[in-house]
């Protein structure tokens, strides 16, 4: 071969290495655009007269918020895509699981007597540490109960029969905190202080960065654990091949055990930050997160766990956008009509082309 | 006694009569059924829980459900595709009605025609949502129709400029037979016309699914629900085949909706949420997928258990001054406890038991019942027909 001919091959893996970075950019550039362009409508709309930096301000606010909603949104959806990923259910108890997550989180924080702002730092740790990890786990092994319950009889009946369990367990854990806890909304303490940070040109509130920051803490951890770990693995090959993982040795009952596990604790962390971040929650909300972060999951490639990742952040800033422009109650018209979009157009995602055949 | 029931000859000849007139035989029953049930209505203890009016408007009501099974059953039970927005199609019926025949447009289309619009109506806006879904694979559709049927109450509400939002659009006309048998308008009042309309529409709907059911496309539908696949190089075109198991599914459930709206004579986005759906697949998984019969009584006990039975345990449980129970940490005070809150616990807890120790519901259809349970079939129930040579020869 002659140099001629590996230059541009060379150069064109050169731009493959940066073609996610420079798409994220360009993404992120893109989206702080639509979000300008919505506050000066809307100041239009209004007619409140708005400066360019005052409006430059607004959408960044807007674009921390979509990060913030986002990052609730992919906890959610890494659920779902990894139940589907492993065994092709659609886990509609998910949304629920989130849900309960965060009437965890708010029965330990005022039976531990908390109703606002914690200003101690250490005690806020102390308190923030011990919410999260009661949190996820005890909605994890509220996820491995209802798979070992309603999932895993019925693991070679026909598609229909697990479905419709897992919309009847839905029901169940709606009602119960219906029933047993309140049917109505619920104020949760917000203990964190909330100030505002300022990174140069950037504020962003104390709270958004803690979510986002975690999210991607969590976010990173699951990759590592999926990808490093002999445990992850096992989970890679049962996704793949049940049959063949399990003549290959890995334990495929505890492999979807854990699976479950994961995904219903990553939805208890999300339901912590609800409380955390709104202040409120109510026994209906899974419902509406679960559609979404479903969404997300198939957006990012239904499977792929940076998929629902990414798919997490995409709903939560159309979510904003919608609300941005003086659309807000069309938000779930909006996703809804991406999910049938993408499902016709692209059933595998964004990034989800190594799950064709799952479509 | 049941020898001795079928060796009389004259109710041998009538059984096998009625086999081969399965119209007649439909026409027959539901008669008997609707003539039937006001008068259980009066006899104790149903008498003590309201007088015979309230009951025969309860039972109208039970009818959509009824109508609504019906239909979620071809889509569920005979082509095995799971509708989570069921309720879409019954607002869609119930809104086309409410646009056709109120004060709101001014319009007014009598009942009778626009039940089949209504059905219409529905029916398109099925194969718009299926058209595009129907290729993918069964869980997307769940999650699809779950999806549709959380936007369309919202559309309804939040396009208030034609929909006149929360408060929907009242005063719906109701159906009017135009002096025969001396009837017009047919009122508030009088629930009993009401009640003969539902039976009807439910008797024509019956025989109507009963003669889809034992067609070509019913069994096509019940090919797809086995095996696609095996479907498919059968020759049969399953999205155009799926795609009319919903549009007929929509169809009844726009029915439905037509006739509902004219009872009620207002619309509202709230009336048609998500628990609707879940409602009707309730009925229909517990009355038995795929059987007619099946989902039709399951529809009818699970809406009176839910509009009569939940109250009279209350009332029930409230008289008898049961004692307050401790627990340890909790505490019940029986006369605090509203049943009422515990419908849809119940539907979740009977979905997820149904479906791990009786998958082919109360009340089963022959086949479903011998597909899941293949190994108790008798050669007995096997039709000669069905046998083919080396049938039973043991290996396949």
């Amino acid at each position: 071969m002659t140099a001629a001919t590996v230059s541009p091959s060379r150069s064109r893996q050169a731009l493959g290495r940066w073609k996610l970075p420079i798409g994220v950019v360009i993404a992120l550039v893109v989206a702080y655009a639509l979000l300008y362009g919505g506050v000066i409508y809307q100041s239009h709309v209004l007619s409140i007269p708005t400066t360019a930096a005052k409006a430059l301000d607004q959408a960044q606010q807007q674009m921390i918020n979509a990060l913030t909603i986002g990052a609730i949104y992919a906890l959610i959806a890494l659920g779902y895509t990894m139940v589907y990923g492993i065994i092709e259910l659609i886990n509609f108890a998910h949304g629920d699981v989130f849900m309960c997550g965060s009437f965890v989180s708010w029965w330990l924080l005022t039976t531990l007597g908390f109703s606002g702002a914690i200003s101690n730092p250490v005690l806020l740790t102390v308190v923030l540490i011990l919410a999260f990890a009661v949190s996820m786990v005890v909605m994890g092994v509220v996820g491995v109960v209802i798979e070992r319950v309603a999932y895993r009889p019925l693991r070679n009946a026909p598609r229909l029969a697990p479905l419709i369990t897992a919309i009847g367990v839905s029901f169940i854990l709606q009602n119960i905190v219906f029933v047993v806890v309140s049917n109505s909304l619920i104020n949760s303490p917000q203990i964190l202080p909330n100030p505002i940070i300022r990174f140069g040109p950037i504020s962003i509130r104390e709270i958004n960065l803690f979510v986002i920051v975690l999210a991607v803490a969590l976010m990173i951890a699951l990759q590592a654990f999926i990808t490093r770990t002999r445990l992850g693995r096992a989970m890679r090959s049962t996704a793949i091949d049940r049959e063949a993982a399990q003549l290959m040795g890995v334990d495929i009952n505890t492999t979807i055990a854990l699976t479950f596990f994961i995904g219903s604790a990553l939805a208890g962390a999300a339901g912590v930050v609800q409380g955390l971040y709104f202040g409120i929650t109510v026994f209906n909300i899974g419902f509406q997160a679960g559609l979404k972060a479903f969404t997300a999951a198939v957006l990012g490639g239904i499977g792929n766990t940076t998929g629902a990742a990414l798919g997490g952040f995409v709903i939560g800033y159309l979510e904003v956008l919608s609300s941005v422009y003086g659309y807000g109650q069309w938000s779930e018209a909006a996703v809804f009509g991406t999910l049938v979009l993408v499902l016709v157009f692209r059933p595998t995602g964004i990034l989800g082309q190594q799950t064709a055949d799952r479509a | 006694m049941t020898s001795m029931l079928a060796s009389n000859p004259t109710i041998r000849e009538a059984r096998s009569f009625l086999r081969r007139h399965q119209s007649l035989s439909i026409l027959i029953s539901v008669g008997i059924i609707a003539a039937l049930l006001p008068i259980v209505a009066t006899v104790p203890p149903f008498s003590g829980f309201g007088n015979q009016r309230d009951f025969v408007g309860g039972f109208a009501d039970a009818g959509v459900f009824v109508l609504l099974a019906l239909g979620l059953n071809v889509v569920v039970g005979l082509a095995g595709l799971l509708d989570l927005g069921y309720a879409a199609f019954f607002a869609i019926g119930a809104y086309t009605f409410a646009y056709s025949a109120s004060g709101y447009t001014g319009l007014d289309v009598p009942f009778w025609p626009m039940l089949l619009v209504g059905a219409f109506v529905a029916a398109m806006f099925g194969i718009l949502l299926g058209a595009p879904t129907l290729r993918l694979r069964g869980d997307y559709l769940a999650i699809v129709t779950l999806g549709f049927g959380e936007i369309v109450p919202v559309v309804f509400l939040n396009a208030s400029a034609f929909t006149n939002g929360t408060n929907g659009i009242t005063g719906i006309s109701q159906p009017n037979l135009y002096g025969l048998f001396g009837i017009h308008g047919f009122g508030f009042t009088n629930p009993w016309l009401y009640y003969f309309t539902v039976f009807g529409i439910i008797m024509l709907t019956t025989m109507i699914l009963y003669r889809l059911q034992d067609s070509r496309i019913g069994r096509a539908w019940v090919a797809i629900r086995e095996d696609e696949l095996a479907a498919a190089s059968m020759g049969i075109n399953t999205v155009t085949t799926k795609l009319l198991a919903f549009a007929i599914g929509a169809s009844t459930s726009g029915l439905a909706g037509v006739f509902y709206a004219s009872k009620l004579a207002t619309v509202t986005p709230d009336q048609f949420g998500f628990t609707v759906s879940f409602t009707a697949l309730s009925m229909v998984v517990l009355g038995g997928m795929g059987n007619i019969w099946g989902v039709s009584v399951g529809a009818f006990v699970i809406y009176e258990i839910q509009s009569q039975g939940l109250k009279q345990l209350n009332n029930l449980v409230q008289t008898a001054r049961l004692p307050t129970l401790h627990l340890g940490p909790v505490t019940i005070d029986w006369a605090t406890i509203n049943f009422l809150n515990y419908q849809y616990l119940l539907y979740g807890l009977a979905l997820v038991l149904m479906m791990l120790l009786r998958p082919e519901g109360l009340f089963p259809s022959r086949r479903r019942r011998e597909e899941l349970h293949e190994v108790d079939i008798e050669p007995s129930e096997i039709e000669p027909s069905e046998i083919g040579p080396g049938a039973l020869g043991g290996e396949p």
